[in-house]
């Protein structure tokens, strides 16, 4: 009995580890959707683009692993202000489908383009980090990493949220964008840097996912889908929301991979977010409106 | 200090305002009236930058509203207290005082306008941590008017402030406006609430269908039968 409670126990800490990056993966995407009202379906690409870009650095040019990582964070946050420059400013007028399919688009533009430049070879960093034993349980530490990493992006995030007039405006204009000009705020200006928070976000995550996944032109698709529907599940566009959404996927997750296969932990996931989605269509943590 | 000439505006194609003038000089307060749907809304949009006007001019101290940027137009000394307040409701009164001090200009001063706004209403002092949407009526109001004056205006725009308020409330508005006058404010207020703002403007003009179909003292205009031809459009 003692042993069984050990392994929950053991499961129940990789959830929250996952959950942790899991957050990080949907606050970019709340983000972009709370303050400009469009949903990035090429999130993951740029994560995808951003572990090549650490496979590059890291273990083709030997740069240094945290130099590496600050490179790519400002590197995918400047792809995000591509995206929004390029994609998503012309198309602010348009009827929301059409930036849908414009930023998904860009999520096949971006598979193509990484397989013809990069080839569809797994790649990997070669590290091989320690696993710790901590009261007789064993976790990951690149796992680790990662959860404390993402939780300090996290902070940092809320930091920035809430100290800052910049961060104000940009909690501000979720909520109203028509009157932000009498604030004296240029919503243009807030787009861009939203999208440079954002991309720094899926920069940020691509490093931490490096540690523990081979890179490939298709690795967006093991996040995208789930980032998405953590979001929606959070009530999309709630920060909050989409912090206790991804706490309770990654449970989910791991729990069901306690007792069955891992994949079978996302069979549960996905069937939970399902059911939900009768229960609570307007998501866990829906406002009144 | 603020002139209208001609003005023109509209949603699309639909005309809302069709060549409206009208003045404020420094220091005046100055009523607009008129039913619902007379353009009311749009006027206050059009000088605050909301809505670009489609002709005329609107010049505030020399400098032509028309081509100036939208969220420029603040930092010309001009706060706009929406229709229905527009609060951040779901940030705190403080956070919704701080969106009213965003300007570079504003931003050194902020302490000193948040010790202003609470003295004026002790009542937001008390409330600084409360989310601003779950407050009453009337305190939203004074949030929104509070957040205008954050940036320290020369000009204050208030739409419809009297809307969905309790009379004792409304009358405690008026003497506010009439103290931010004392104050050295100027004030340019739109008002269904014809009786009462005529009370404590110095003039106004009668906006109906898009048009100053009249204007004068607002004493003279609570005497004449001015305002009631307009409202019975007679």
């Amino acid at each position: 009995m003692a042993i069984v409670d050990i392994f929950l126990l053991e499961a129940l800490l990789n959830g929250v580890l996952l959950g942790g990056v899991l957050a990080l993966l949907s606050l970019g995407l709340n983000l972009i959707f709370g303050v400009i009202d469009v949903v990035w379906i090429c999130y993951a690409e740029l994560i995808m683009l951003g572990m090549y870009g650490m496979y590059f650095l890291y273990t083709v040019y030997h740069a240094p692993i945290v130099a590496a990582a600050a490179v790519c964070i400002v590197a995918v946050a400047v792809l995000g202000v591509l995206l929004h420059v390029l994609v998503i400013a012309p198309l602010l007028g348009a009827a929301p489908i059409n930036q849908l399919l414009a930023t998904g688009g860009v999520l096949f533009f971006l598979q193509s383009a990484a397989t013809v430049l990069f080839g569809i070879e797994f790649k990997n960093l070669g590290l091989r980090l320690p696993v710790l034993k901590v009261a007789g349980m064993f976790v990951s530490y690149s796992r680790l990493l990662a959860f404390a990493a993402a939780l300090i992006g996290m902070v940092l995030v809320y930091l920035f949220l809430t100290r800052t007039y910049t961060g104000t405006a940009i909690r501000a204009i979720a909520q109203d964008r028509q009157i932000m000009p009498l604030m004296g705020v240029d919503s243009r200006r807030i787009y861009l840097i939203t999208s440079a928070l954002g991309g720094g976000l899926a920069g940020l995550a691509a490093c931490l996912l490096v540690l523990q996944y081979d890179v490939h032109p298709f690795v967006g698709l093991s996040f995208g889908p789930i980032t998405f529907l953590i979001c929606v599940l959070g009530s999309l566009g709630n920060f909050v929301g989409g912090f206790v959404a991804a706490f309770v996927f990654a449970e989910i997750i791991a729990l069901g991979g306690l007792y069955l296969d891992l994949e079978w932990g996302y069979v549960f996931a996905f069937a939970f977010f399902i059911v939900m989605m009768f229960v609570r269509p307007e998501g866990l943590m829906a406002r009144r409106s | 200090m603020l002139t209208l000439s001609s003005v023109r505006a509209g949603y699309g194609s639909f005309p809302a305002l069709f060549d409206v003038s009208l003045e404020v000089r420094q220091g005046e307060a100055v009523g607009v009236i008129g039913p619902n749907g007379a353009g009311k809304t749009t006027l206050m949009r059009v000088v605050s930058g909301l809505l670009r006007p489609s002709g005329g001019t609107i010049v505030m101290e020399g400098v032509d509203l028309a081509r100036t940027a939208s969220h420029r137009i603040v930092e010309l000394g001009i706060a706009h207290v929406p229709e229905s307040r527009r609060l951040f409701p779901r940030m705190t009164v403080e956070d919704n005082l701080k969106m009213g001090g965003f300007t570079p200009a504003a931003r050194p001063g902020f302490r000193q306008r948040l010790a202003v706004v609470y003295e004026l209403f002790p009542r937001l002092a008390e409330r600084r941590e409360q989310l601003a949407g779950s407050m009453s009526g009337g305190e939203q109001q004074m949030c929104a008017i509070g957040r205008a004056l954050m940036s320290e205006p020369k000009l204050l725009l208030l739409d419809e402030p009297s809307a969905g308020l309790a009379p004792v409330i409304v009358e405690q508005l008026f003497e506010l406006v009439k103290r931010l006058r004392a104050g050295g404010l100027t004030v340019l207020i739109v008002e269904q609430n014809v009786q009462q703002v005529l009370r404590v403007v110095d003039r106004a003009y009668v906006l109906k269908t898009g048009r100053i179909r009249a204007a004068g003292a607002a004493a003279e205009l609570l005497a004449s039968g001015t305002i009631r031809d307009a409202y019975l459009g007679v």
